[in-house]
């Protein structure tokens, strides 16, 4: 079984929108038609998107850090939304776990949403259709792009590499190690819904300097633990040098 | 939850369609054992059941408005294994049809064994009665488990959401039923005690669940939406600066005061002001009370079904508390 995933390293995210803009952008310009925007150069802009990234303050001032937390659809193994659609439209695939809607048969009648508690579908109010994150499964299975390619925009787009993507049911992927090796972890772990996509958490990378590292043991001048001391009579090497 | 006006007024008027169905089929039941004097109001089954079906027409017709592609709307009835709206979807226009064929049934006069006229348990109108009743039940529990199903929507997961629609329906199904047979008064006196039985019992039914709910504890909070542990976690961007589909569905936008008024606003009028009415209507007053009990009614229980939409607070809200 498979199952494709992202992981979203909160370490290195800096939670500069690529991800936003390049999901955007290639799933505006697929085949399954464009991702409606209304008013998107003027007063109240809006429209659908598949991910988001929203930014929040941990801590009081002074001691604050800054999280940027990308979210999209987290293709759960058990997902919510899949059994209460009432037209089918909503579906998780065998092959590969990814969580889909069926643009041609979705009523819009927004259950869907309801049933997700973390909030990742949008509507289309164009297409009136729900929309949400496909992995980019037009993409990752398009055999005419170079294998490198076949990874979702946002995984691409990230300048920090915050997002892999990978087979978190294969141990030796690179989510599975990065989960394991990192403690990553599902969202909302309350309701049962087992998310694919994990995080990885702030890490703080710390070192310990022992005292007897600050000096050099093996240095040669300090052999018996002096510095060494030549008589003033000594030629200098100001002397050396004068001649 | 935003409360869309076409899924209150599916649901409401659904509810009290049903509710009158139950409450002629009743009188049907009830005149075939000698509980009560059958009506002597030519075609009171068949305009009955007529104004049934013209309240869950009206209900289906208001639910189309809130499907974003109507057209394809006949899709929703595949999903029965698994979805409860896919059940209702299927159960309501069951229920249509039934109560179209019992009318069509008195119309036709099939109230004896197959036709003959003497009546009896296994007449046509009597098994449509049967099969309608079944459905209108099956119907409320539907639709409740629509709203009930959903586990994170903790104000709806309860078994009290079905019990209350139940209630609500047939408190409002009856009263109307009152209201339509005025000429009657041996029959609107049944039909007025019935409503306020069921009444007082949405009361008690609605109060245990505002107490129930009153009491909610959430179970997702900002520490579990983005996984880190600090007691102190502030949104300062949701990601857009505009409105998006998880601010207009999931917001209501209106002030604790305004839900809380409405809160009283349904507890009098679908169920304090009905009840008196109802009571002083049974104590001989003008036969119109029983009309201003329904019509205050159904107003009092839109009003409660928007209490209950807003009161309900989805954890995706969680992510989107802050615009930048």
């Amino acid at each position: 079984m498979t199952q494709l995933a992202l992981v979203i390293d909160l370490n290195v995210c800096v939670g500069c929108h690529a991800c936003v803009t390049s999901c955007k952008q290639w799933n505006t310009s697929g085949t399954a038609g464009p991702l409606a925007d209304f008013n998107p150069y003027d007063k109240d802009p809006t429209g659908a998107f598949f991910n988001r990234v929203q930014s929040f303050e941990v801590g009081e001032f002074p001691n604050t850090q800054t999280v940027h937390f990308p979210k999209s659809c987290l293709h759960c193994e058990d997902p919510p939304c899949v059994p209460v659609c009432p037209t089918g439209a909503s579906y998780k695939r065998a092959e590969d776990g990814i969580v889909l809607v069926d643009y041609d048969k979705c009523i819009g009648c927004k259950y869907c949403a309801w049933a997700c508690p973390y909030g990742v579908r949008e509507l289309d109010e164009e297409r009136q259709v729900m929309t949400k994150c496909t992995l980019c499964v037009d993409r990752i299975t398009d055999t005419a792009l170079p294998e490198a390619e076949r990874k979702p925009a946002c995984v691409l787009a990230c300048p920090t590499n915050a997002r892999l993507f990978g087979d978190i049911h294969d141990p030796d992927s690179v989510v599975s190690t990065a989960i394991r090796e990192n403690a990553g972890y599902a969202l909302m772990p309350e309701w049962g819904t087992h998310p694919a996509n994990h995080y990885l958490p702030r890490r703080k990378t710390e070192r310990h300097i022992h005292a007897d590292e600050l000096t050099r043991a093996d240095n040669p001048l300090k052999v018996d633990g002096l510095k060494p001391k030549p008589p003033k009579s000594d030629p200098a090497l100001d002397d050396v040098m004068s001649w | 939850m935003n409360p869309k006006f076409s899924v209150i007024l599916l649901t409401t008027l659904i509810g009290a369609g049903q509710g009158l169905f139950i409450a002629v089929f009743a009188v049907e039941l009830g005149a075939h054992f000698g509980l009560v004097t059958p009506p002597i109001i030519p075609w009171f089954y068949f305009y009955g059941a007529l104004l049934s079906l013209g309240f869950t027409f009206a209900g289906l017709v208001a639910s189309i408005f809130h499907l974003g592609r109507p057209s394809r709307a006949w899709r929703s009835a595949s999903q029965w294994r698994t979805s409860w709206l896919s059940r209702e979807v299927i159960v309501l226009p069951a229920f249509m049809a039934v109560t179209a064929l019992y009318a069509a049934a008195h119309f036709l006069n099939w109230n004896g064994p197959y036709g003959s006229g003497e009546g009896g348990i296994t007449d046509p109108t009597m098994l449509l009665g049967f099969a309608g009743f079944a459905l209108a039940m099956i119907l409320y529990l539907c639709t409740g488990m629509v709203y009930a199903c959903l586990p994170f929507l903790r104000e709806w997961a309860t078994p009290l959401t079905v019990v209350n629609f139940t209630l609500l329906g047939l408190a409002s199904g009856f009263a109307l039923a009152a209201a339509a047979t005025l000429a009657r008064p041996p029959l609107v006196r049944v039909y007025a005690a019935c409503a306020l039985a069921f009444t007082i019992a949405g009361l008690l039914g609605r109060l245990a669940a505002l107490a129930r709910n009153a009491r909610l504890r959430p179970k997702s909070t900002i520490q579990t939406a983005i996984g880190i542990k600090h007691p102190r976690i502030a949104q300062k961007s949701q990601g857009f600066t505009g409105e998006s589909f998880n601010t207009r569905e999931f917001f209501h936008g209106r002030t604790i005061a305004f839900v809380r008024s409405v809160k009283w606003v349904f507890l009098l009028a679908g169920f304090v002001v009905p009840a008196v009415l109802l009571a002083l209507a049974l104590a001989g007053a003008p036969k119109a009370t029983v009309v201003a009990a329904f019509v205050v009614q159904f107003a009092g229980l839109v009003a409660e079904r928007w209490h209950f939409f807003a009161q309900a607070n989805h954890p995706q809200n969680l992510y989107y508390q802050a615009v930048a």
